[in-house]
């Protein structure tokens, strides 16, 4: 199931995440990776015991508890009713990660997609405004528009795969790019590429027609 | 943990209460909660510590660590209000006992990383401190160096890796 993943998610994000401090865009992303990939699972659960340390050990964080403190939550735990809330079990039949079915259905042929131009197509997540996610289509063998990046940019391969000046990514594949990085992804000959890709700040653009149509796309 | 999830042990409970309870709320006055709300979130912190018992894995987490999971999301709900998926859950249906050796494995794995973390640098230590418990933004999250996670990632693993064997 996760064999073939060979480009991850960074430590930056994956600490980030653990942290509980990125915007839903990206934790859209990273929990979907995770989902799929054991290394990253295994990553991440070490981030979160950093956060467990910290706690553990750190004298900075004690606080004073109100009088009564231990009552007032036994009285709670007596008149709770239990209502577990579990992380999401695969659902039969979803060839898409929970975390992302959660947005966007159980499979890609569901996608309400609008064209954006040179036969690409996106459809934008409802997420917080701090970051954007969007899924993209990309014909086999079409190209991204070449573009640099204002912020932090992932994207990563639901279906097909691309190839860009940074390597080649398929299926579970996320590729980071940051402000010092220009490039122009091509989708693979054998089948279109479906990505899904979350940025913190607008792409920039190479070419006068790209960024004409920026300001209608909300890319 | 046993003792609470097997025999509903209250003194068990008031034991990680006097040591979890001060420090969650802490964590979550440093995230800026006031001090009335981070008693609320702390107390439904620990309802939860206690209703969620039985899903405590002593072979993936320490309880430190697992208590940590809860305050996090406490605080993302409360404080943050971003919604932060959680990813699948891996497919090996309900866990069934850990191996001790493992249990003991990731105990010790986990005792190396408080050591290391307490032997930081002060400098060092901070900028984690702020990483989690503080508003660092992903891109203000330098890679961390110095710490042995290596280790406890191997540890974590193999204890995936079993799991994930058993069902098979
Ligand atoms: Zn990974
Ligand atoms: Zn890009």
């Amino acid at each position: 199931m996760t064999n073939n993943i060979k480009h991850h998610i960074t430590d930056q994000l994956l600490m980030g995440y653990s942290a509980g401090t990125l915007p839903e865009a990206f934790n859209i992303l990273v929990a979907t990776h995770v989902s799929m990939c054991d290394e990253c699972r295994a990553q991440l659960a070490s981030y979160d015991s950093i956060g467990g340390a910290m706690l553990d050990t750190g004298d900075e964080t004690l606080a004073t508890l109100d009088t009564g403190s231990l009552a007032a939550v036994m009285e709670r735990i007596e008149n709770a009713a239990v209502t577990a809330k579990r992380a999401p079990a695969k659902r039969t039949g979803s060839t898409v990660p929970a975390p992302l079915s959660d947005y966007i259905g159980d499979d890609l042929t569901g996608v309400k997609w609008r064209h954006i131009g040179m036969g690409v197509r996106q459809a934008i997540l409802p997420t917080s405004s701090q970051a954007t996610a969007r899924l993209l289509h990309i014909p086999a063998g079409a190209a991204m528009p070449d573009h640099g990046h204002n912020g932090v940019e992932m994207t990563m391969v639901l279906q097909g795969a691309f190839q860009d000046e940074d390597g080649y990514f398929a299926r579970g594949d996320v590729e980071t790019a940051d402000t010092a990085v220009n490039h122009t992804p091509i989708a693979d000959i054998h089948e279109d590429c479906i990505c899904l890709a979350v940025s913190d700040a607008p792409l920039q653009f190479k070419g006068l027609l790209p960024r004409i149509v920026q300001r209608f796309i909300r890319i | 943990m046993v003792r609470i999830h097997k025999e509903k042990d209250r003194a068990a409970f008031a034991e990680l209460y006097a040591h979890f309870a001060p420090r969650v709320k802490g964590f979550l006055m440093k995230s800026g909660a006031d001090a009335s709300l981070a008693e609320e979130c702390a107390q439904e912190v620990m309802v939860t510590v206690w209703n969620k018992a039985h899903m405590f894995d002593a072979s993936r987490a320490s309880v430190a660590t697992w208590i940590f999971t809860i305050a996090r999301n406490r605080k993302i709900d409360a404080l943050r209000k971003q919604r932060r998926p959680e990813p699948e859950d891996l497919t090996w249906g309900p866990a069934e006992e850990p191996a001790q050796a493992d249990v003991i494995a990731l105990q010790q794995e986990s005792e190396t990383l408080v050591r290391a973390i307490a032997d930081l640098p002060a400098q060092q230590r901070a900028l984690i401190e702020k990483a989690y418990f503080g508003d660092l933004t992903h891109s203000e999250i330098a890679a961390q160096t110095g710490l042995p996670l290596g280790t406890i990632k191997s540890r974590i693993r193999l204890a995936l890796d079993r799991l994930r064997h058993t069902m098979k």
